[in-house]
């Protein structure tokens, strides 16, 4: 219990820090690092350096994508077994087929997506972001949001393909834009629950266990081999 | 290796689409016991609760505090926590103790005492259990109506065949939020038709659904949920005082309501604290019997395909369907989400409540094909109508279904529609054509109707909140347009509402809205010969299959 009030203290506290850290300006000198490859590269591999800790971006033009804990590193794979690399390259070509600029970035405070998505969107340049989890749910946020809404949710991992995380990335670069895009269709699948939802479960566990209270998100440069 | 084509047989099977995992008690992936669950134990000083389960009153979180302060009656536990479990079990089997031993008993036990009483006990023991403990005598079933597109003339008529064909309480809910005011209004209208004194709701985020059901769009509450860990509680910004206020809240304008909460939310959430599903869901059960509130919708609900997937969890879930009724609280008892590709798990887990009878065997039913269902779907739906009859033909068993012939149906959805198309007409929104009543009349689903202009529909629904309509302003437009008979039902559902009675624990009203609950129909189930039985009319009814063959006529 008292454990738990820690806990919580500090999530408050930390993400009272960054709120006071967006809202002292965004001067900070933090360029989304230009030496991100494109993600037209190929492979299945993925690499994701640490660059140190994400500042406020400044660049109107970049839609953040806020990595869960364990995305890309202790977990590879969604819950359907799509390499965390191929998901990523995807949202990221989503955003640069609209002429934008992805910029990852680890969350390492929370595993829900809702915040990790949020905190992204409190670092964007463009105020959007893609929160995403390592099984795969994914929403797109807007830092002026309450973290239970947002913009779009994609609540049902097993079911989203690589089409869609494009489409995701799509989308949140044209409300990066300012435009008011049309929902990615979400398709529902009432026997998802049967066969997935405690695998869900496990894998949320497990991604839990990597969350450092506390902790500040870090930029990340990602390498695709 | 050389595949066996038997195993390649049995693994195409529907079974192995569902998914299964083995226990994982560190973080409460574990239905009945985890080795972190608490021993139990009591201590009171002066009337004050100072220590429960092995932890000290300083040590207690808020859900604990609430159970110490308002749920523990300390002048009954030091005694009946002193009684071993296994007795305790015992005597909810026996049918020669009496219902009100058990109830009166339960005041005094905590959250680990009960689970360890629930976990001496096995699922056939436990459906006696419920059979004796459940509050009221007679059984009863709740339904989904919905629809993918929130289309108003389609779920009036699907609310209309599902109240005749017995359900009492109906459930919606929307795709689209805007849609929610039009989608309580044709259940109001559809249950109505299809017979008077039928229950509706509509589940929604929840200051709208309290402000419908205030306004008497709907006719009770139940999406109102509670979690048996502190850290859930705080995710979803809420706490059980603010969940009691809220249910204050709906008995001061003397609306029905419950509680929901189940087994695996916790452990979903990836806050169980390693404890079992079924302790916590104990602490969730005995935070509504707290807070004042009659009842509480359990059995996993939406998050049944954690416990399905672990050893004894569809036992779990039966077990808390047991302690709710044992709190001496209605229950609502799940069956209400798909949770398996197979028909036998998908029965067995069925007959667990059906067999015993609860007061809501589903919480709901789909009275829509699943594909309609924006509950993501339930455990059965209307295409297995007849096969849910069946086994009630076969045991002899009320499943608060009955049979109905084809005409019937035809002439209730038919005349929800026409209703609907009166409301909307005398309201001022947008027209129903008489193309859709034909179509919600006749059709299955969404895709037999016509598509209604989306856009205007929101906005006249918008309209219905900002021009404070009320369930009377739907009374009158019925009365002017000749539905008098169908005003004459929405009336008597508003009268319920100040009389107040069907506040009453396990209630439901009949066509003539009088109202039947625990009070004026208690479970009086003592072994063979008592209680609820299905026989005389009833029976006659139930029996009837309409495509069964007379003999007679065999041979002709």
């Amino acid at each position: 219990m008292e454990v738990n009030a820690q806990v919580i203290e500090q999530v408050v506290s930390a993400v009272i820090k960054q709120l006071a850290a967006a809202d002292a300006g965004s001067t900070t000198t933090q360029a989304a690092p230009s030496a991100a490859p494109s993600a037209a590269a190929a492979g299945e591999h993925l690499e994701l350096r640490e660059l140190g800790e994400a500042k406020p971006g400044t660049r109107r033009d970049e839609v953040v994508i806020a990595l869960a804990p364990a995305f890309g590193d202790a977990m590879q794979k969604t819950i359907v077994g799509i390499p965390h690399a191929q998901v990523l390259r995807e949202l990221m070509a989503g955003i640069e087929e609209e002429g934008l600029k992805p910029r990852i970035i680890r969350v390492r405070h929370s595993s829900d997506v809702a915040f990790v998505g949020l905190t992204g969107a409190k670092l964007s340049g463009s105020g959007i972001a893609i929160g995403i989890q390592s099984r795969g749910t994914a929403l797109i946020h807007q830092k002026d949001l309450q973290p239970l809404q947002n913009l779009e949710l994609f609540p049902q991992a097993p079911i989203i393909d690589l089409e869609t995380y494009r489409a995701i990335g799509r989308n949140a670069a044209r409300y990066a834009k300012g435009d008011s895009p049309d929902p990615v269709p979400v398709k529902n699948d009432q026997m998802a629950r049967p066969r997935y939802q405690a695998v869900a479960a496990v894998l949320h566990i497990k991604e839990t266990e990597h969350v450092k209270p506390g902790a500040k998100p870090v930029e990340l440069e990602p390498h695709f081999r | 290796m050389a595949r066996s084509k038997r195993f390649e047989i049995l693994e195409a099977r529907d079974v192995h689409k569902d998914g299964f995992t083995k226990e994982w008690p560190e973080v409460g992936l574990v239905a009945m016991h985890s080795p972190a669950d608490p021993k139990p134990s009591i201590r009171i000083e002066n009337g004050v609760v100072v220590e429960m389960d092995g932890k000290r009153r300083e040590d207690f979180d808020f859900i604990e505090q609430f159970i110490a302060d308002h749920y523990i009656d300390t002048d009954i536990a030091p005694k009946a926590m002193a009684l071993d479990s296994k007795d305790i079990a015992k005597m909810l089997v026996d049918i020669n103790v009496p219902r009100k031993e058990l109830t009166e008993l339960a005041k005094g036990l905590t959250p680990a005492k009960v689970c360890e009483v629930l976990n001496q006990m096995n699922v056939v023991e436990m459906m006696m259990a419920v059979q004796k403990m459940r509050s009221r005598r007679d059984p009863g079933n709740q339904c989904h109506v919905t629809n993918r597109r929130d289309n108003p003339v389609m779920l009036a008529a699907d609310a209309a065949e599902a109240a005749l064909r017995g359900f009492l309480e109906m459930e919606t809910t929307v795709g689209v939020v805007r849609y929610a005011p039009f989608n309580a209004v044709a259940l109001l209208v559809g249950s109505q038709v299809g017979r008077p004194g039928v229950l509706w709701q509509d589940a929604l985020e929840e200051s709208l659904e309290l402000q419908l059901g205030m306004r008497g769009l709907t006719a009770y509450a139940e999406t109102i949920s509670v979690y048996g860990t502190e850290r859930v509680f705080i995710d979803g910004d809420d706490t059980p005082y603010s969940k009691a206020f809220l249910a204050s809240a709906y008995a001061s304008r003397g609306v029905k309501m419950r509680f929901t909460s189940g087994t695996g939310s916790e452990v979903q959430m990836a806050f169980a604290e390693g404890k079992s599903m079924l302790y916590l869901e104990i602490r969730c059960v005995m935070i509504t019997k707290a807070a004042g509130v009659q009842g509480l919708q359990n059995g996993s609900i939406s998050c049944i395909g954690v416990p399905a997937a672990v050893p004894s969890g569809i036992r779990a879930v039966l077990a808390e369907n047991l302690c709710t009724v044992w709190l001496d609280l209605e229950v609502a008892s799940g069956n209400d989400q798909t949770f398996s590709h197979s028909p036998f798990r998908r029965t067995a887990r069925t007959m667990m409540q059906m067999l015993p009878g609860t007061d809501y065997i589903f919480s709901g039913y789909s009275a829509v094909p699943n594909i309609e269902n924006m509950f993501a779907g339930s455990n059965f739906d209307i295409e297995d109508i007849d096969d849910y009859m069946a086994i009630q033909h076969d045991l002899q068993v009320d499943g608060g279904v009955r049979p109905v012939s084809e005409d019937e149906v035809i002439a209730v959805r038919n005349k929800a529609a026409r209703a609907m198309q009166a409301v909307f007409k005398e309201l001022g929104f947008p027209p129903i054509t008489d193309e859709e009543v034909e179509a919600a009349t006749y059709g299955n689903t969404t895709d037999d109707i016509p598509a209604r202009n989306v856009v205007e529909d929101l906005k006249a629904a918008q309209g219905l909140l900002t021009r404070g309509i009320t369930g009377l302003d739907i009374v009158k437009a019925l009365a002017k347009n000749g539905f008098e008979d169908v005003a004459q039902s929405v009336l008597g559902m508003l009268r319920l509402r100040v009389a107040g009675d069907y506040l009453h624990t396990a209630s439901y009203a009949t066509a003539d809205f009088r109202v039947i609950s625990a009070v004026n129909n208690p479970n009086d189930y003592a072994g063979p010969g008592t209680g609820y039985r299905l026989t005389g009319e009833r029976w006659e009814q139930l029996k009837s299959l309409p495509w069964a063959l007379d003999p007679k006529d065999i041979g002709k």
